[in-house]
């Protein structure tokens, strides 16, 4: 039987990069159907009834929710061609720490940078490159977080990538300029095919700020 | 019993005997036959050595297996299901598994912080926090119709992360003075209750009853949240 696989996705999300990544590491052909979050589809409703969000995975009629567990399922499905996750439990779990990290932190941070005025911008700023400069030392050295090999918390990460040059504007600061480690890292992730496909262009995110703002009712 | 020789194995849990997130890690083990040491810690005076093995969020529970530290409940849970093959709590279908991923990350977080928000609120805002509760809770209600737990024959990941709502929610209702999961709406967690209550690792790895809450209940007059 053939795979049928639909995701159902919104272009700017980061979370939704990362199934794109994911599905693309491992040549999965797949529907892409965009969303309109101010007016959720009946599909959308139906496949995800707990959260309503995207991005939802759908293969052969059954959804797959929430991204890190959607990115571990594709590599559970598929899991010859480039594995995502290391094999050794221990490396495992380390990954899944950090993907749980950056799934915890970095947004609600992040968010704050063009979501919100003084104080409270301000905070958001300073949580944010603190969280990224844990994650430029967790990186060290290395090529990726995972080592030689492109994975996981590499795929949990680089979506947030597409919007640095809006939190700089934003926010008024510069990321590169506070974690340049950080910075060579998704340079060299964007050179695969799988995320310069999954990412949209950053000018496009920096246009995209002022209608979400509008559309939430702030500014 | 585990796979592999015990002597060379050295499993240590830094927990704390009243927290759900340190106990389900003792279930885990408990029902894998894995040995291990426990070392009390003190949450409100942290070891140098919690501050070593889980520098990012110094919290407990931290499995230091062989001498490698892995911290956050969920990644060790999975770890353990990972590295003691034996009474697998996750199940092998993959679609399976994404589901008891997703159950897991919704008890932790957003059921857990929607129930601590009724013990932090009073009056309008409690009512509101227990009707969060418990619209969050009637997913797991139905998840449960027609199976004696939420892994199906036997206890799985979900149960063992669920334990927060049987043995922790639940048993604080009294104290707090609000039935936030009452029978007549949620008759499918009740008998999950009765049925976990009824299984011995469960058995082995709960707090004590009266102690449990006498700890809730000092905890509670210290953090000044009243009854209702």
């Amino acid at each position: 039987m053939a795979d049928e696989v639909i995701l159902l996705d919104f272009w700017p999300s980061m979370f939704g990069m990362r199934t794109r990544i994911a599905l693309e590491e491992k040549n999965v052909k797949f529907d892409y159907r965009e969303q309109d979050l101010w007016n959720k589809s009946p599909i959308l409703l139906e496949m995800n009834p707990v959260h309503k969000k995207i991005p939802v995975l759908i293969h052969n009629g059954k959804p797959v929710c929430e991204s890190l567990i959607q990115v571990e399922y594709i590599d559970e499905v598929w899991p010859s061609k480039n594995p995502l996750l290391p094999s050794d439990p221990y490396q495992r779990a380390q990954a899944k720490f950090w993907g749980d990290f950056i799934d915890k932190k970095v947004y609600a941070s992040a968010r704050l940078i063009w979501g919100a005025k003084g104080e409270e911008q301000e905070a958001g700023k300073k949580e944010f490159i603190e969280i990224l400069k844990t994650l430029e030392s967790e990186l060290g050295d290395k090529i990726y977080f995972g080592g030689e090999t492109f994975g996981y918390v590499d795929i949990a990460l680089i979506g947030f990538y597409s919007w640095f040059e809006a939190y700089d504007k934003f926010g008024n600061f510069s990321i590169e300029a506070e974690c340049p480690k950080l910075i060579a890292w998704a340079k060299r992730c964007v050179e695969r095919e799988s995320v310069a496909k999954s990412l949209p262009d950053s000018n496009k995110i920096v246009e995209f700020v002022p209608v979400l703002k509008k559309h939430i009712g702030i500014e | 019993m585990a796979e592999r020789s015990e002597d060379s194995e050295e499993v240590k849990l830094l927990g704390m005997w009243a927290s759900p997130f340190s106990r389900r890690i003792e279930i885990a083990l408990t029902l894998k036959g894995v040995p291990y040491e426990f070392s009390e810690q003190d949450i409100t005076n942290k070891s140098d050595l919690l501050l070593r093995l889980n520098p990012v969020y110094k919290m407990i529970p931290v499995l230091v297996h062989n001498g490698k530290p892995i911290s956050e409940s969920l990644v060790i849970l999975e770890y353990i299901d990972d590295t003691w093959r034996n009474n697998p709590i996750l199940p092998q279908d993959p679609s399976e598994r994404a589901m008891a991923r997703f159950w897991a990350k919704l008890i932790d977080q957003q059921i857990c912080v929607a129930a601590m928000k009724v013990a932090g609120t009073i009056g309008e805002e409690r009512d509101a926090a227990v009707e969060e509760t418990r619209n969050l809770l009637m997913f797991l209600e139905k998840e449960l119709v027609g199976k004696d737990f939420f892994g199906g024959q036997s206890l799985g990941l979900v149960d063992i992360v669920a334990t927060l709502v049987a043995f922790w929610l639940i048993r604080t209702e009294d104290l707090l003075g609000v039935k936030v999961v009452p029978v007549e709406k949620f008759p499918e967690i009740h008998r999950w209750v009765k049925n976990l209550s009824g299984n011995d690792v469960i058995k082995k790895c709960i707090p004590p009853e009266d102690e449990h809450l006498e700890y809730i209940r000092a905890r509670m007059d210290k953090l000044n949240i009243k009854s209702a």
